[in-house]
């Protein structure tokens, strides 16, 4: 659907280049923060009686820095590379655009600064303090901004199915921050959200789980329709599926943040609304996932040899896995035994590492050639990081599902005599293999980023030695 | 035809697509939809804990097992109808009430070290829960609470009953060193709060911040301006570790249930 350019378009492809470096550097350091986390759950001394080093004050920092700090960038650094190259024009504005760049990563230092002072709203992904808050709004606008108007002065006809994605996600994004942030501050540091109970409940799962829905959902599907097709030089299998994938799940995903207050004091009917849509959810997701797998039919031979296409394929299989996963988990009766375990991480973890982060990797190595206009410093690298993510992420997720429903059957288990079975920290002390199991393969994930920092690198080196740097041409 | 006219889909998903304003009009009410049926009824339905600030309520429609409807000032503490008029003369029992000063101080230190990232607040009504934790959670019971503290995780026990369950002197030694009080517990040491002040300023900024809440306020007739000023005696003085201890002792004994009622419809 895309137009085809009589003379070469010259792209503004310098800030993609920073976001991708960043977006590399960032999954080097949120992992390793959550393999620390991970360690002082099975070993508490690792706590080392700071209570900066705290896990209560690490966890924040670690899902903001995964989050928002390697997803951000990969999110910001893909969205201005597709809109520009499926539009066939420059950004509409540069220089927001490195705005962009630097209020992003002001943020971030920001939040490596305040959250370990233990400075936070307390609410979960939204943790950081209110004058962060209104950076965040003034620097995702501005991105969203000019993510836009590039959509709308491009010089093809359709807006490419990717944009769409990336549009939902700046739309709901924006709404979800204002209004789950609305807080009357005591201090400069400190507010309170000026919701309580059980609306405030529903509020933070609404934002929850469409950060979810649409940013690590939906801004990824965003790359996914990019990179698997160009990737696999194959077009998109089915349109139509593209289309049906896009609006269900902008319609449906918004619903299903409830399904994380089942059986609380939320009424019984919202949770239960949550998890009828999120159930019907599955069959979207499983469109979208097999609209990316299908766009592979007839190039399977490339998984043999091509690694990056190894990261896509594998990051569609997760997609697919996660979003079954996710609606069984919302069922009341699951739901009953999953909540509260560790069930719950196992599954944001196969979301995470298996779907985002591969679907990121993918992209990034894509990107990385492109941009430098070269090949990888060592494709063997790119494999053994795939290898070594892999076998990290499913060590991560199935000790997590193991030990989450064991968690789950011990606090519920009756004796003979009608008394339970278990003490509570009966429980944490079963948890203790399990947790180590999870830290090393977390650690193992973690290696993986380093080993990508380091083929980067390299690649960068080796491209800069050999030539300048230049705008790539567009081969759209 | 050339390909740039071709129509691929129906008429209005290419019109859509074709034009960005209207894509993003599209988009921009397709994700409101959701949210607006799931939040808004939950700040006007019976049982969802909303206070006006000035003494009214949305409704309560529990009954009890006459089949008279409960009425809201047995489940919220109402100073005006109750027979304990001020904070420090609450019982237990006499329904909900806003946190005392060094209970609000607590709390902010609570949310600083993010203890509601292992401990929840919400008990769901299951017979183990009950068993273990005690009467599953209402929603009134945190209606106070700005911002709320359910939690998503029980990395350690749920903590919505914790009052009264264990000495001031167990919680202490536990927060110092939870591991000589509980040896296979993975808590961190907190025996830093032992050293620090009470922010006292903060705290009462915090009080007065509560009162200006445009949903669920603590009403002005309860942190009335004398109770306020009067809050910096009472936490003059004390470290972080008894405001903590404050709080957790605070936790799940405001409303005396009764048995038979279904608290949850």
């Amino acid at each position: 659907m895309e137009a085809t350019q009589a003379a070469p378009v010259k792209y503004d492809m310098d800030v993609v280049r920073w976001f991708t470096i960043a977006a590399v550097i960032y999954g080097v350091v949120g992992t390793l923060i959550g393999v620390i986390v991970a360690f002082q759950l099975a070993f508490p001394v690792l706590n080392f009686d700071s209570p900066y080093l705290s896990f209560g004050r690490l966890r924040p920092l670690h899902t903001n820095a995964v989050i928002f700090a390697f997803g951000g960038c990969t999110l910001m650094a893909t969205g201005f590379y597709i809109v520009q190259r499926t539009g066939a024009t420059r950004l509409w504005s540069n220089g927001l655009a490195w705005f962009t760049f630097w209020g992003w990563n002001l943020i971030i230092v920001l939040a490596v600064i305040t959250l370990p002072l233990g400075l936070t709203q307390g609410k979960e992904y939204a943790e950081l303090i209110w004058p962060i808050d209104l950076l965040i709004a003034v620097v995702w606008l501005s991105f969203g901004l000019n993510h836009i108007m590039t959509t709308a002065i491009r010089k093809t006809s359709h807006i490419y199915v990717s944009n769409w994605f990336t549009m939902g996600m700046i739309v709901m994004i924006t709404y979800l921050h204002v209004v789950n942030s609305l807080a009357l501050p005591v201090s400069l540091t400190e507010s309170f959200s000026v919701f309580s109970g059980v609306q405030d409940a529903m509020i933070q799962w609404w934002w929850g789980h469409n950060a979810v829905g649409f940013y690590l959902t939906g801004g990824f599907l965003g790359i996914m329709y990019y990179f698997v097709p160009k990737q696999a030089q194959r077009p998109v299998y089915s349109y139509r599926l593209s289309v049906l994938h896009f609006w269900t799940l902008t319609f449906g995903y918004v619903w299903l943040g409830a399904h994380h207050l089942q059986y609380t004091a939320l009424p019984d009917w919202t949770g239960s609304l949550g998890a009828a849509v999120s159930l019907a959810m599955i069959i979207p997701s499983w469109g979208g996932a097999m609209n990316g797998m299908m766009t592979l039919s007839g190039a399977w031979d490339k998984l043999r040899t091509d690694y990056v296409l190894r990261f896509l394929a594998t990051s569609l299989a997760f997609y697919a896995m996660s979003t079954f996963d996710g609606p069984v988990m919302s069922i009341k009766t699951v739901n009953a035994l999953s909540h509260y375990t560790d069930w719950t991480v196992g599954h944001v973890h196969a979301g995470a590492l298996g779907w985002m982060a591969m679907v990121s990797f993918g992209a990034l190595y894509h990107m990385v050639k492109k941009l430098w206009n070269t090949e990888m410093y060592s494709d063997s690298l790119v494999n053994l990081h795939f290898w070594v993510a892999l076998v990290g992420t499913v060590i991560y997720v199935v000790a997590l599902w193991v030990s989450g429903i064991m968690q789950g059957l011990m606090w519920r288990d009756y004796d003979e005599y009608g008394t339970l079975t278990y003490s509570f920290v009966e429980s944490v002390s079963a948890m203790h293999p399990y947790y180590v199991m999870r830290a090393v393969g977390g650690a193992l994930f973690n290696l993986g980023t380093v080993i990508m920092l380091y083929n980067v690198v390299m690649t960068i080196r080796q491209a800069s030695a050999t030539r300048g740097v230049n705008a790539v041409p567009a081969k759209a | 035809m050339s390909d740039h006219d071709k129509l691929y889909s129906t008429k209005l998903q290419d019109k859509v697509e074709r034009s960005t304003l209207t894509m993003f009009v599209f988009t921009a009410i397709a994700v409101a939809i959701g949210g607006i049926v799931e939040i808004v009824p939950l700040f006007y339905l019976p049982n969802t804990g909303m206070a006006g600030g000035d003494g009214t309520f949305n409704k309560t429609t529990h009954k009890d097992s006459k089949g008279n409807v409960i009425p809201m000032d047995k489940i919220v503490w109402n100073p005006a109808t109750s027979e304990h008029k001020t904070l420090e003369d609450w019982q237990p029992g006499d329904g909900v009430r806003p946190y005392k000063p060094l209970e609000l101080a607590g709390r902010s230190i609570y949310i600083r070290e993010g203890c509601f990232l292992c401990h929840s607040q919400m008990i769901r009504p299951f017979r183990d829960e009950k068993d273990r934790y005690g009467h599953y959670s209402i929603a009134e019971e945190s209606m106070y609470d700005h911002t709320y503290q359910w939690g998503s995780k029980r990395t350690g026990p749920d903590l919505a009953r914790l009052g009264g369950k264990y000495s001031d002197e167990w919680h202490r030694r536990h927060l110092r060193y939870p591991r000589e009080v509980v040896p296979e517990s993975v808590m961190p040491n907190y025996f830093f709060l032992d050293k620090a002040a009470v922010d006292v300023e903060q705290t009462v900024k915090t009080m007065q911040v509560m009162t200006k809440m445009p949903f669920n306020p603590v009403p002005k007739t309860i942190y009335t301006d004398a109770y306020i000023a009067g809050a910096k005696a009472q936490i003059e003085g004390k470290t972080e570790m008894d405001a903590v201890i404050a709080y957790l002792q605070s936790l799940g004994n405001h409303v005396k249930f009764q048995e038979g009622v279904n608290y949850r419809d």
